[in-house]
């Protein structure tokens, strides 16, 4: 996993509630049987007028110039500011593929879908619940300044504007260590092997039951 | 101090250690999979040379991709073939117990597990589906993860976690008739909102829920999710026990009686104190209809499309005008105006024999309104099909013009060829009617399966109480 320690992002806003994981990654690329290929269709039905299926040359396909991602101005974007409930629905983590295969790094919003959340850190992205009040000031901010960029500091826990205002955010120390350092959960978790055997063999015995 | 929740009792159970800060490594009893969202799991175990910690834990089945075609032999779509045979290949090169295309036992995963008693009270369950919260009708600590926490659990068999809050949903009461236990979680849903349950793990409790039996605690229990929490769950009771004897995996003779035992325990304490509760009343439950494009955009089957100039939230009013612009409807509509394309019953929701008899009691003897492109039925799993068709429910269906189809997801998500067309609504009892969900452009309308069993005769939505 690519640590993440600091970024310095243009800023791309999905002015919407509730955002699902079907919006930003359609069932038909679920099809895949990889971990990549998901870049280009992410919003897919948002971001093209024409029906888009695994393996499509997005190159030439019709856009939505009225999303923002199609937008020249967001080009580039590594942050996402989004609404309430921000990934919502459906497990799947080709919804985080697909937005780190495009470029984002960070998603900032007022709350997020706990297994979206979970899924965020397991790639290396970070995402950053703020007040309601403010993810309003910063989409009105972004609409109204075209190259806005926000600064992003995980050890400090720190967002900070064009203007220097800076709001800090909570992470759970456990996924921020993983984060800045770039570990592997499954390794970490290995190095517990003993701890999980001895409570295995305990379990056995108090609730066989569990073990066929 | 306080008793114990059932959330607390399942948790303490399964704390393999905890740090002080709380993060805890959590034991995994039962995993689930399925072929969407575990190929790169099983890739990334190869890839590190690691094993399956202990393979007995795992079922597998595809589901997502499967035809339900009557008699297929072959799927169509090649990337949809590559998935399922990626499956194929990894379950019988690991040895996992395993129920593939052509095993009568094969299904949704959601509905085999609790069949084959591979679902068991007190168990923590996982699987790389958000519908995992079905299991905990069962008592059972079960909730959705992503692919990377699939071969987390593959390679360790526990997932890293911290606890969340809890929350009571108390649905006091009882039902009218004509009303079940989907039109209660959508209630709630439409209640709490679709984030109203985020960090919680949501016990379902009151003589509500008490009155439901498994298939209906099901139904619940899996659109938890749809209130924004991982994880639902329902006490242990009798019915619960009953359900479970003689399952094929299901402990028999002695351990039985000792499991089922262990199983009385699974409640929560009296002087239980939970973050927040949530009462309802069932008697003032109406059969429910969604209108939008969230499943808390839902109203009564007598009531009309809300007008979003009447809402005062600028957020809310920006996404219920985009819901309507979607869903192609005129605020102010009656709920029973709206034409419908295509009836779905089916679903890990509602694809279980109860609900197939629901509908076919409405069914039968009637006929599907002409003006219907589509009605389809499509059960569960095999063991539901069979069931179905010892009891002549298929006959019903087929013969009031519905299609009698295969096990698998299906409708649900249009993952196979079984799909709406761009602007056609439909009425489905299943759990997620956001844009695109059942087919690009397509408009789908959550209800019960008696009130898609009533509009596919009619043709648009009607008060199944009326009927």
């Amino acid at each position: 996993m690519t640590p993440f320690t600091q970024l310095d992002g243009l800023v791309v806003p999905v002015d919407r509630a509730n955002v699902d994981t079907d919006a930003i990654i359609p069932k038909q690329f679920l099809k895949s049987i990889k971990r990549t290929g998901f870049g280009d269709f992410l919003f897919d039905e948002w971001r093209y007028h024409d029906h888009g299926e695994p393996g499509m040359d997005c190159a030439n396909r019709p856009r939505r110039t009225e999303f923002t991602l199609n937008q020249p101005r967001y080009q580039g974007a590594t942050i996402l500011l989004g609404r309430e409930n921000f990934g919502c629905g459906s497990s799947r983590e080709h919804a985080v593929w697909a937005l780190e295969e495009y470029g984002i790094r960070c998603m900032i919003a007022p709350s997020f879908a706990d297994i979206f959340f979970s899924n965020s850190f397991k790639s290396g992205l970070l995402p950053i619940p703020l007040a309601t009040e403010t993810v309003d000031r910063l989409l009105r901010e972004v609409e109204a300044t075209p190259g806005y960029r926000l600064l992003v500091d995980l050890a400090a826990q720190t967002v900070k504007t064009p203007s220097g205002e800076t709001f800090s955010f909570d992470v759970d120390p456990f996924r921020k260590e993983c984060l800045l350092n770039g570990w592997d959960d499954i390794g970490l978790t290995l190095h517990h092997a003993e701890e999980i055997r001895a409570y295995e063999a305990q379990r056995r015995q108090d609730a066989p039951w569990l073990f066929v | 101090m306080a008793g114990k929740t059932l959330y607390d009792k399942l948790w303490d159970a399964h704390v393999v250690r905890a740090d002080p800060d709380g993060t805890t490594l959590l034991y995994i009893d039962r995993h689930l999979v399925h072929e969407v969202t575990s190929p790169q799991a099983f890739e990334g175990l190869k890839l590190t040379g690691r094993q399956p910690w202990r393979r007995e834990s795992m079922v597998a089945m595809a589901d997502h991709n499967t035809p339900t075609d009557p008699g297929f032999t072959t799927i169509a779509d090649p990337v949809s073939r590559l998935q399922v045979e990626t499956l194929d290949a990894n379950a019988r090169g690991l040895n996992l117990r395993y129920f593939p295309i052509g095993d009568k036992r094969r299904g949704i995963v959601h509905v085999v597990g609790p069949e084959q008693g591979a679902t068991l009270p007190g168990m923590t369950i996982v699987c790389g589906d958000s519908h995992t919260s079905t299991h905990g009708a069962f008592a059972a600590l079960a909730f959705g993860i992503g692919t990377s926490e699939v071969e987390h659990v593959m390679a360790t068999q526990c997932l890293i976690q911290k606890k969340a809050k809890s929350m009571l949903v108390r649905v006091d009461g009882q039902l009218g008739p004509g009303v079940t236990a989907k039109d209660i979680i959508l209630a709630i849903i439409g209640k709490i909102g679709t984030a109203g349950g985020t960090g919680y793990a949501i016990e379902f409790g009151g003589p509500a829920i008490q009155a439901l039996s498994m298939e209906g605690r099901m139904t619940i229990c899996n659109m938890a999710i749809e209130a924004g929490a991982r994880a639902g769950m329902v006490a242990v009771d009798d019915t619960t026990i009953q359900y479970v004897q003689g399952r094929p995996s299901a402990p028999q003779g002695a351990l039985w009686e000792r499991a089922a035992a262990a199983w009385r325990e699974l409640q929560s304490d009296a002087d239980a104190v939970f973050d927040q509760v949530v009462p309802l009343d069932a008697a003032m439950i109406k059969p429910q209809v969604t209108w939008g494009t969230s499943p808390e955009m839902v109203t009564s089957v007598d009531g009309n499309v809300p007008d979003p100039a009447r809402e005062a939230d600028p957020v809310k009013r920006q996404s219920m005008e985009q819901a309507l612009r979607y869903m192609g409807l005129q605020p102010n509509t009656p709920m029973t105006q709206i034409k419908l394309d295509r009836v779905f019953i089916g679903s890990c929701t509602n694809g279980r024999i109860e609900d197939l008899r629901a509908a076919a009691a409405v069914i039968k003897g009637r006929k599907v309104a002409a003006s219907l492109k589509q009605a389809l039925v499509v059960p569960g799993s095999g063991l539901v099909k069979q069931q179905a068709e010892s009891e002549g429910l298929d006959r019903i269906f087929t013969e009031a013009g519905f299609e009698w189809r295969e096990q698998g997801c299906s409708m649900c998500l249009a993952m196979n060829a079984d799909r709406l067309l761009a602007g056609e609504h439909c009425a489905s009892t299943s759990n997620r009617n956001f844009e695109g969900r059942q087919g690009v452009g397509g408009r789908t309308h959550l209800v019960s399966p008696a009130m898609a069993a009533v509009a596919a005769l009619a043709g648009h939505f009607v008060d199944v109480r009326t009927f």
